[in-house]
């Protein structure tokens, strides 16, 4: 492999600056290592993309080339190539959301992160695979096939933004953006050695994200180190018009935290471990990888103390409740008239409107997407609200108290990213509720509204595969995040003697696979 | 104890324009209850005195001038349409009234 | 089919009706509730949408603070509370011309409530309570093809327009009117055609009911007379002008009464009413599973408007009708009866404007509540449709007060003026109406009339010159109506005086 490939972004950017490399030589680096190692879920590749647009992303690297040698860089990461997850709207780019209803959708205008990113001059190499619709844990049920996990190709790298983190993780690409409404982005961090990042709620713009959850989503980063997630989140952030809930107030300074932390002293910080999310129940090996980080931060200087939140326990049950509630009315414009696939039902000689619609989104929609459209039906409909969606806004409000007492006692809140390492693919497909427990430890940051990233804690030792570490700050305080994870990062280094994801198997080259849905050259 | 019946089923389904089939049916129903089980064990968690949070800012007045912006064109509208006669989206025939 | 109507008075014997009126007022605002698109009547189709109006996936709203600003100055001119804080709410139901399949408007926290609105029927004062007025979006258009007649029924396919989809609409509903007995369907024509002038005084709409600016649905439910309970109620649509209005409530208390008479019970549906055949058909009957599923927008944050703000809207708003028409009627000098079939007509603000264009304040009514107002009920149109503008009235009785000619040629005129065949001087020109003013012409009819009836002559040189009518009318016959009347009665007084 090009060794190019394995530098984060922000050496990438010092080395474009220094003339050491193009962008058109590392955008095509990339492309390499994609057609190399990606194929089609058939063909037995990590599958991380569902689109790859080499002829724009070259474009677009020349483009940046040429801004260069003129002295008009747009950005420090101008000319570093990105992949989106494809749950994000992209002119020219299809924008499935891992959904057949939306095969071949091409929108006609841009999110709000992806005109940053392209007003920044970043080279966007494609779109990434994930759950249905964003829904999931395990990018199992994307309706074109699942993505592999760089670290074991049998094994599930997360979701639901899987396609993402499988990227970076795979050295196919040095950043990309993820989506976080329960851990979409954190948890395929944690299960792929990589790092990510769920910005406070409002903090990012959700105008093109096409909306699971209003009220949890997030965009963010998903790299391989916490100044790269750093750069990306401040690219990306800050104040939306098109979004009414993006916050006004400008973002604190985040690259400065996260270079701040770089030097691992941790003097002065409180961290609290969360007593509900760990413990039994949790693998021994993610659980023994936490606290040997916890014990780096004390060394480091930090004060450690275990706090409890004792709403969390109800934390699942809130956000299985008030999702399926918001994604139910949100899918409801998926109904064949104004775009995405018409259905015909069958034996039908002049279908109705109504017909057609039912007989599309039974087609176009998957078996996860169905069970929340009719659990949010239910918990909507009259009778039911108070005793569901409005019970859980009320149990929101308790779990949001939690967090408030938390942080009048500590600065950040700690626990382990996903309560186990990856596990195979289709080993948790059958039984929805074991594959919601995934989501046990990242649900109620969403919930609250509060920051979060998880970085690699390290291997564990019963299957050598990545543990995250997940670190909590109170709204706006997204800063402390980049400040603590940068720490803990510069420490762990030094004590494995370089990244984890050095210790990651060497990917097997597939013969790239002309699938409909695959890599395009 | 909360269940869904498979009728239940079947008219949630309806509400929300899915076509089940039977053996959807038979496939989901008894995967529902067991979810909604779960969710429900927060019926009671929190009393009449909590407030409900429907949103974590506490943002309020998020209005914008009364000023045109640039639309899509006609054309980028209907790119993706399944049917468009006459610069219109063409659908099914509809039955039923306006509500 | 055809529903057995009982008779009105028998209706009015063995029950009282009860009414609501939910009216939909659309924004003259220059962009859409939630997005930056203009509204402007007539574009071509799909050519006043983006992603949020068209509800594309991942698209977001983001609340115009003029329609926000309308919003209020209604509820306080209908003398409403202005919520201190509340939501928009989402209305989940599937159809063709809504884009998100959910409609954004406002549930359980309207922006407006509890108010109410003072209408005059007939020297009566009906005090209507208005519950609530909220915000919320308008939908696309449908054109239904394939079937008879552009309707729904019958077509293979429709053509929708989302031009339309995201215009602001406030909604207007009142509680439940009792007590207005046979006047039931003059109160609800009164009080449309109140708020009409209303929100026009206010500038925020057009408010045209035949152009759709302002839409209004009839409830109407019976309950055996003296028990003061509420009936089932049905809802009835396309009710497209005051006449509909009126006449629509008249329909339904009878078409009520026949049933709820024989015993049977009323259908609690949505019925459409028909201006042409005067009926209401049965629409989609109102299922129990229209569940709307109602809970609060969540990409939008709660509007929560200032008591500054308010009360600075307060002291934006017009005089209130009250106030207007007392002051009208002092400015015209109309009587109260005057007033009142004025009001009732629908014509104040047409009668305002055709004074404004010049014409004395008699002169206008004179027009508009007579002929111009049988044209209207003949066309089954509104005022404001019946093809003749403010202007051209006060031209006419410009022509008239000139004496170039006299009330009756100018119904001619307006004939012309209807069918379009120009200005009323080119209508009188190419049509020949001027009256004869050529004293030698009227002076030769006029001998001739004296000679035809020397009786009626006679009589008029005795002194009897109440008699000079007789043949002031042989004149005017003689010379086919284009001759002024008045100088015909001085030129007989003059012969035979």
């Amino acid at each position: 492999m090009n060794n190019i490939l394995r530098k984060s972004a922000a050496e990438l950017a010092d080395l474009l600056a220094a003339g050491e490399t193009t962008s058109v030589a590392l955008t095509q680096a990339c492309l390499d290592r994609i057609r190399a190692v990606d194929g089609g879920a058939d063909g037995g590749g990590i599958h991380a993309f569902l689109h790859v647009d080499a002829e724009g992303a070259l474009a677009q690297a020349q483009a940046s080339d040429e801004r260069r040698a003129k002295g008009e860089l747009l950005s420090a990461l101008d000319g570093v190539p990105i992949a989106v997850k494809d749950v994000l709207a992209t002119t020219g780019l299809p924008t499935t959301c891992g959904s057949k209803i939306l095969e071949g959708w091409i929108p006609p205008y841009d999110a709000t992160v992806v005109t940053r990113l392209k007003e920044a001059g970043l080279p966007i190499l494609g779109k990434t695979n994930m759950d249905e619709f964003a829904m999931g844990s395990s990018t199992e049920h994307s309706a074109y096939g699942p993505t592999r996990n760089p670290w074991d190709l049998d094994r599930i790298p997360g979701g639901s933004g899987g396609g993402s983190a499988a990227a970076v993780a795979a050295f196919e690409a040095p950043l990309a953006l993820g989506t976080d409404t329960g851990g979409s982005i954190r948890q395929p961090g944690a299960v792929t050695g990589t790092v990510g990042v769920k910005p406070t709620y409002g903090g990012v713009s959700r105008y093109g994200l096409v909306a699971m959850a209003n009220s949890l989503d997030q965009v963010g980063p998903v790299t391989r180190t916490v100044l790269d997630s750093a750069l990306l989140h401040e690219l990306v952030g800050g104040h939306d018009p098109k979004d009414s809930t993006s916050i006004a107030e400008p973002m604190p300074a985040l690259v400065e935290a996260a270079r701040q932390g770089a030097t691992g002293d941790m003097t002065g910080v409180r961290v609290g471990v969360i007593k509900e999310l760990g413990g039994e129940g949790w693998q021994p090996g993610v659980m023994a990888r936490f606290r040997e980080s916890l014990d780096l931060l004390v060394q480091a200087g930090a004060e450690v103390v275990e706090v409890s939140c004792p709403s969390f326990v109800h934390a699942l049950a809130t956000y299985y409740l008030i999702m399926p509630c918001e994604a139910s009315s949100n899918l409801a414009r998926f109904d064949a008239m104004r775009y995405g696939i018409r259905v015909q039902p069958e034996g039908v000689a002049a279908p109705s409107a109504e017909e057609v619609m039912r007989a599309t989104r039974d087609a176009g929609f998957g078996d996860e997407v169905k069970r929340r459209i009719i659990i949010g039906t239910y918990a909507l409909s009259s009778g039911y609200y108070d005793a569901y969606y409005g019970q859980a806004q009320k149990v929101r409000t308790l779990i949001k108290r939690d967090f408030d007492a938390a942080f009048e006692q500590v600065d950040v809140l700690v626990s382990p990213t996903s309560p186990t390492t990856a596990f195979k693919l289709g080993e948790k497909l059958d039984e929805p509720l074991k594959m919601y427990l995934n989501d046990l430890a990242t649900i109620p940051a969403n919930l609250a509204g509060v920051p979060g990233i998880s970085l690699p804690a390290g291997l564990a030792e019963e299957d050598g595969l990545p543990v995250g570490f997940q670190v909590l700050a109170p709204a706006m305080g997204d800063d402390r995040l980049y400040r603590v994870g940068a720490a803990l990062e510069a420490l762990l280094a030094k004590a494995w003697g370089g990244p984890l994801l050095e210790k990651a198997p060497e990917i097997p080259v597939v013969e790239p696979v002309e699938t409909t849905n695959g890599v395009t050259a | 104890m909360p269940e869904i019946s498979r009728d239940e089923v079947a008219h949630l389904a309806d509400l929300a324009r899915i076509d089940l089939s039977d053996a959807e049916l038979d496939h989901l129903a008894p995967q529902l209850t067991v979810i909604l089980e779960s969710v429900a064990s927060i019926r009671g968690v929190a009393g009449d005195d909590v407030p409900p949070t429907s949103h974590p800012l506490p943002l309020t007045n998020v209005f914008r001038e009364d000023v045109v912006v640039p639309s899509l064109t006609a054309e980028e509208a209907l790119s993706g349409a399944p049917a468009a006669e006459d610069q219109r989206f063409m659908v099914p025939r509809i039955l039923g009234d306006e509500q | 089919m055809t529903e057995t109507l009982l008779s009105f008075e028998e209706s009015l014997e063995k029950f009282d009706p009860a009414m609501g009126l939910e009216v939909h007022v659309e924004l003259s605002t220059a962009t859409k509730m939630f997005c930056g698109c203009p509204g402007d009547f007539g574009a071509e189709p799909n050519t006043q949408v983006c992603p949020t109006c068209l509800g594309l996936p991942g698209s977001m709203p983001v609340v115009n603070g003029k329609a926000v600003e309308a919003a209020i100055r209604i509820g306080l001119a209908l003398n409403c509370e202005i919520a201190e804080w509340c939501r928009f709410a989402r209305k989940n139901y599937f159809y063709p011309d809504m884009p998100k399949n959910f409609q954004t408007s406002q549930y359980d926290e309207p922006i407006c409530f509890d108010g109410f609105m003072d209408v005059d029927v007939d020297g009566e004062t009906f005090r209507v309570e208005i519950e609530r007025a909220h915000m919320e979006e308008d939908t696309g258009k449908s054109l239904h093809v394939g079937g008879s007649t552009g309707r729904i029924h019958g077509a293979s396919h429709s053509l929708v327009d989302y031009n339309r989809a995201g215009i602001p609409l406030i909604e207007i509903v009142t509680r439940p009117i009792m007590g207005a007995g046979e006047k039931a369907p003059a109160v609800a024509r009164a009080y449309v055609a109140q708020l009409r002038d209303l929100i026009v005084a206010l500038d925020v709409s057009d408010a045209r009911m035949d152009q759709g600016s302002i839409r209004a649905d009839v409830n109407l439910s019976l309950a055996p007379k003296g028990t003061g309970a509420l009936g089932i109620r049905t809802e009835t649509k396309n009710v497209n002008s005051l006449r509909s209005v009126e006449r629509a409530v008249r329909f339904e208390m009878q078409r009520h009464a026949a049933i709820l008479d024989g015993g049977g019970s009323i259908v609690q549906e949505t019925r459409h009413w028909h201006e042409d055949t005067g009926v209401t058909t049965s629409g989609r009957e109102k299922s129990d599973a229209e569940d709307y599923r109602y809970f609060p927008e969540p990409d939008l944050v709660p509007v929560a408007p200032s008591r500054e703000w308010v009360e600075e809207l307060r002291g934006t708003l017009p005089e209130n009708p009250t106030q207007k028409r007392a002051r009208l009627q002092a400015e015209w000098g109309f009587s109260d009866l005057e007033m009142r079939d004025t009001v009732g007509a629908g014509a104040l603000l047409i009668i305002e404007e055709t004074v404004a264009a010049g014409a004395t304040p008699q002169a206008a009514r004179k027009w508009w509540l007579s002929d111009l107002a049988r044209r209207a009920n003949d066309a089954g149109v509104e005022l404001a449709a019946v093809g003749v503008t403010p202007a051209q009235v006060a031209a006419v009785q410009q022509l008239v007060d000139a004496r170039t000619i006299n009330d009756k040629l100018a119904r001619q005129v307006f004939d012309g003026l209807v069918a379009g065949e120009g200005t009323p001087e080119e209508i009188v020109e190419k049509r020949g109406l001027a009256v004869v003013s050529d004293d030698g012409a009227l002076s030769a009819a006029v001998d001739k009339a004296i000679a035809d009836n020397p009786d009626v002559a006679d009589k008029i040189r005795a002194g009897k010159v109440a008699a000079a009518g007789a043949l002031i009318g042989s004149v005017m016959k003689e010379m086919r109506g284009q001759a002024d009347a008045g100088r015909v009665r001085e030129l007989i007084l003059e012969k035979l005086t």
